[in-house]
């Protein structure tokens, strides 16, 4: 089976996915699939999407060349895909908007949703603001500490920002709840995941929702480059990004991928989320794919100083890429991430999300190593949201 | 499939069916509050009329439970149970017990001891079925098949939200008995039983012979009379949960927890 038709009729991408969740959600996932299925063959559904995409959040974005940044690490070109210039800040909103027009189609009015960086939760309560729609984002209180100002800009957008105290109190423990939720209140109410994780249809799904970032790059590459280039960088939390920019590149096979994960402050379980180098198979949120756990196959807590990378489960569609060679991932450190970030913003002029500041880390330590290859890294966001962690890490920046 | 009389769950609902009553099925995390106390816990239970002990395995993303049991998963879990300890604690119910014991958890810590290895060890300790709430028919065909091999039943939940098509697949790989998930949400008390069972346990009887077991939300001897006019069993875990947790560091929890399992089982033993 070719890359390219997965999932599977039951969500398997190879033998990860699938749907392992309470049976009181088995039928909703089912009525989601079709009415998913529908809507992708509905041009009126496509339409609207693909208007609201352009009018709304700002599609399509540039490829930008990263001139200076590029010259200075030798004659590798590095390429920027600008999703820190969408509305709200971020690639969620790819997603975001494609599942409000499904959740209306479905005649559901309350919409929950989990984030971690707040990135999501953000886009959710701006689509749910859009549609008059009521949204609730659950959200773990450590993650809520560090991402004060997207608490702040749900709230203005008219969310309730519901807290999870529970566990690490990060994304996981957000979905978790989020989870809970979903199961009490699924006759009258839409999940709104916002990462390629979860059950079946959600990772085939938010892949879909984000495919225009990758069908837009080869294009742009196409044009402007005048060919396909030799790598894709993207960071990968549960891996929306990376899915998204990936996925049209699938078939190219001269086009290297490269996920990058959080590296954190070490090798040890608990001190990263680097889900390949550090897991193995494993079910978490509905999902069979590399998990962080211990011995006795209990949820390995993360760390990472980026919230939207602070996850103990891969996607699955990741995992399948990884075990079939045709994707690659590494790790970076918060430090490196840090690192590049100040450059990127030296450089460029460009303050990326520390999630992207990943990618970027990986692009920056690739570039040299590679003379005359070309480059595309997924600026998935852009990094207002992280000014304050920015701040705590660069003191020699913040003196009075 | 046809009703298992062999098993030890086969036998006791047969047995509730003999004597006319229905059967009372008692939860409690194992390890809760610590792996000594679990094993003197489900004998109190027993003593107080449990006729089915499900015996949950902690998992650190309960996604299912409500904030008693996920407050009980995270006392065993800090307690330092491991599933082989838990089968150690099935081993030492057995030389006192003949009551059922279920293992009920999610998929991840027992696919991670892996089912082979399960089947055989749990068969071996005495435990009777496996339930894992986050297994779903579709991806079970391995798992019951190895656990089917030694013995163990495979119990499935029912939900108000399944189809009848899914109700037939559920009736197809269950045997000992079929849990019906009374109303949809997570585990934890409720003020009243929910509408929806009824109705369910109308719908699942059309697929199977197999007994019915009512829980999620049943937290009064009131609720638990209601629920067995419907059902052939009825599940009560959290509103037990909160008696070890409220009784946790006092010398009689074994008392006060037989006594709270009598204020369900004598009425239902009257009817």
């Amino acid at each position: 089976m070719s890359a390219i038709s997965l999932p599977d009729a039951l969500g398997h991408f190879g033998p990860y996915g699938g749907r392992y969740v309470p049976e009181v959600l088995m039928s909703p996932l089912e009525e989601l699939e079709r009415a998913y299925v529908e809507a992708r063959q509905d041009p009126e559904f496509r339409a609207e999407l693909n208007s609201l995409l352009r009018h709304y959040a700002g599609r399509p974005t540039p490829l930008y060349f990263a001139r200076r940044l590029s010259e200075s690490l030798g004659s590798a070109q590095i390429w920027l895909k600008r999703e820190d210039l969408l509305h709200t800040g971020a690639h969620k909103i790819n997603n975001c908007l494609g599942q409000i027009l499904l959740a209306r189609r479905m005649g559901k009015r309350r919409i929950i949703a989990e984030t971690g960086a707040g990135q999501h939760g953000v886009a959710t309560a701006t689509v749910c603001a859009l549609f008059g729609m009521e949204c609730i984002v659950y959200m773990g209180e450590e993650d809520m500490r560090r991402q004060r100002l997207n608490v702040f800009r749900m709230r203005l957008l008219g969310a309730t920002v519901a807290g999870v105290a529970n566990g690490s109190r990060t994304l996981k423990d957000a979905i978790s709840e989020a989870m809970r939720d979903w199961v009490t209140n699924v006759g009258t109410t839409h999940y709104l995941l916002g990462s390629a994780l979860g059950a079946h249809p959600y990772p085939m799904m938010v892949r879909d929702f984000h495919k225009v970032i990758g069908e837009e790059a080869r294009a742009q590459a196409m044009e402007q480059m005048g060919r396909l280039p030799d790598s894709v960088i993207a960071c990968v939390g549960g891996g929306s990004n990376a899915i998204g920019i990936f996925y049209p590149f699938v078939a190219d096979k001269t086009v290297r991928l490269i996920g990058v994960e959080a590296g954190g402050r070490g090798h040890k379980l608990g001190d990263h989320a680097a889900r390949f180098s550090g897991g193995s198979p494993g079910v978490l949120h509905g999902a069979f794919s590399y998990l962080l756990q211990d011995e006795e196959g209990q949820v390995g807590l993360t760390h990472s100083v980026s919230a939207g990378l602070d996850y103990a489960l891969i996607g699955p569609e990741h995992a399948w890429l990884h075990d079939q060679h045709r994707a690659e991932y590494v790790s970076v450190s918060d430090a490196d991430a840090l690192s590049a970030a100040k450059t990127l913003a030296r450089m460029e002029g460009i303050i990326p999300a520390l999630e992207s500041s990943h990618a970027i880390a990986e692009a920056i330590r690739r570039a040299p190593l590679e003379p005359n290859s070309s480059f595309i890294v997924n600026v998935s966001g852009r990094g207002d949201k992280d000014i304050d962690i920015y701040r705590e890490n660069m003191p020699e920046l913040d003196k009075t | 499939m046809s009703v298992e009389t062999t098993t030890r769950i086969g036998e006791m609902f047969e047995r509730c069916r003999a004597g006319r009553r229905k059967a009372f099925i008692a939860y409690l995390t194992a390890g809760d509050p610590n792996t000594e106390q679990t094993a003197p816990l489900v004998l109190a239970l027993e003593r107080g009329g449990a006729d089915l002990i499900e015996l949950g395995v902690p998992f650190s993303d309960p996604i299912a439970d409500g904030p008693v049991i996920q407050r009980a998963s995270d006392r065993a879990l800090r307690a330092g149970v491991k599933l082989s300890r838990i089968l150690e604690m099935v081993r030492e119910i057995r030389r006192h017990s003949e009551i059922p014991l279920l293992l009920f958890s999610y998929l991840n810590p027992l696919m991670r001891y892996g089912f082979e290895r399960l089947a055989k060890d749990a068969a071996n300790a005495g435990a009777d079925a496996v339930l894992l709430t986050d297994l779903c028919v579709e991806e079970a065909e391995e798992p019951v098949r190895k656990l089917r091999e030694q013995n163990l039943d495979t119990v499935f939940l029912a939900a108000p939200t399944s189809t009848e098509q899914r109700l037939r697949l559920v009736a197809e790989h269950s045997s000992g008995f079929i849990y019906l998930v009374s109303r949809t949400g997570v585990t934890g008390e409720q003020a009243s039983l929910s509408e929806a069972l009824e109705p369910l346990a109308k719908r699942m009887r059309a697929f199977t012979d197999l007994p019915l077991a009512a829980g999620f939300g049943i937290s009064t001897p009131e609720q638990a009379l209601e629920a067995a006019s419907v059902a052939d069993g009825v599940v009560v875990g959290s509103a037990i949960v909160r008696q070890i947790e409220k009784h946790m560091a006092d010398a009689n929890i074994a008392a006060e927890l037989e006594a709270f399992t009598r204020r369900f089982t004598a009425p239902l033993r009257a009817q």
